[in-house]
């Protein structure tokens, strides 16, 4: 009983919108969040605190270049590709963006065929998902290893301030265990979904708690939010 | 369950849940976001479009202000449209958006803080370092 209530609340007949309204929220009895369950607020929180770090690394990233006197390497020449005779400027990283911009699109859909119960198109969707993000990873994997071969390092590079390294493995580098950790968590809802766990509502491994299809959702916000990053991320890093 | 069931059925996408002559909206969201494929594509379709744009601001090799400006642009329209229709917050109530919204934007003060003190060790470098390197 106490497990529907928080799940699935029951509204109160009337909310007021507005700044009135938040007032009234966060002013109001035992819950400022009146139509968010608290899992996905909890995730909201999460990655609040997530945005933080990443602003912390990008914030570190600038006083780094903005610090050196010494010149810093151009990105647009490190991570062009040399295909067909000539030099692509930036070519694998502007792939990379259109993938990850797909996944986010695959996932939006599969959140909402979740809310549909149509749990084939769902599971299907969010494997898709998957798939761009893993393909994300390799893409991301044979660009740390290009670089490595050239001699980049934590600590030196060839072609200016030494910090681009550090910059460049620490930013990538997490945000990449991101995508790794959201292809992991993509691969077990999927298999809940297919499996038919939210129709049926069969209780967690860990949990013993119902599952909802609104996880779907909740791991949306998670996979749309490494998108988001990936966004700054090409903005300040790769394009700046 | 088939309660709940039911009432995804009879949701309608509410765009303006926060206003107060809305009451039937209000229960829209624990229910679940219903809103047409459509839109997600069309969203699709502009990141795409925006992704490009910024790619072609490098491409050109556009410099100075302008870069800056148009790079700045594109990511905020692109990291706006992610958070508004894919992850829904468009339709959250704005308790929990200024809620989650706010804090990020104060991060801002920070980067002040920091161009400030980035400026201040590259002037001692450039006095005291700059003959060694």
């Amino acid at each position: 009983m106490a497990e529907t209530t928080l799940t699935n609340p029951q509204q109160p007949p009337q909310l007021i919108g507005g700044l009135r309204g938040i007032a009234a929220d966060w002013s109001s009895d035992q819950r400022a969040f009146k139509n968010v369950s608290w899992g996905k607020a909890m995730m909201w929180i999460f990655l609040l605190s997530d945005t933080f770090i990443f602003s912390c690394f990008l914030l570190s990233y600038m006083t780094a270049r903005m610090s050196t006197t010494v010149p810093w390497p151009n990105p647009s020449k490190v991570f062009a590709l040399h295909i067909g005779g000539q030099d692509i400027p930036l070519i694998l990283i502007a792939i990379m963006t259109f993938i990850l911009i797909s996944s986010s699109g695959t996932m939006a859909m599969a959140v909402n065929f979740g809310y549909r119960r149509d749990r084939t198109k769902t599971a299907v969707l969010m494997l898709a998902t998957a798939a761009f993000g893993a393909t994300f990873v390799g893409m991301q994997a044979f660009e740390w290893t290009k670089l490595i071969m050239e001699g980049v390092r934590p600590w030196e590079n060839p072609w200016g301030a030494a910090q681009f390294g550090s910059s460049f493995f620490m930013i990538t580098g997490f945000h990449g265990t991101h995508v790794t950790i959201g292809v992991i968590f993509l691969i077990a809802i999927a298999r809940k979904v297919w499996r038919g766990d939210f129709d049926v509502e069969r209780r967690g491994f860990f949990t013993s708690r119902k599952g909802y299809y609104e996880i779907v959702e909740i791991m949306g916000l998670y996979w749309h939010f490494v998108d988001l990053v990936w966004v700054f991320i090409f903005a300040f890093f790769y394009l700046w | 369950m088939t309660n709940v069931a039911v009432q995804i059925e009879g949701q309608q996408p509410a765009l303006h849940m926060h206003a107060p002559d809305a009451p039937a909206s209000t229960v829209t969201h624990a229910k679940g976001q219903q809103h047409p494929i459509k839109l997600y594509l069309v969203v699709w379709g502009w990141l795409f479009v925006l992704s490009t744009c910024s790619y072609l601001v490098d491409f050109f090799g556009i410099h100075g202000y302008l870069r800056a400006a148009l790079i700045l642009l594109f990511m905020v329209l692109k990291a706006g449209l992610i958070v508004a229709v894919f992850m829904h917050m468009a339709w959250e109530r704005l308790a929990l958006a200024y809620a989650i919204l706010l804090p990020p934007v104060l991060v801002l003060v920070f980067v002040a803080i920091m161009v400030f003190e980035s400026d201040y060790t590259h002037l001692l470098r450039v006095i005291f370092f700059a003959a060694s390197t």
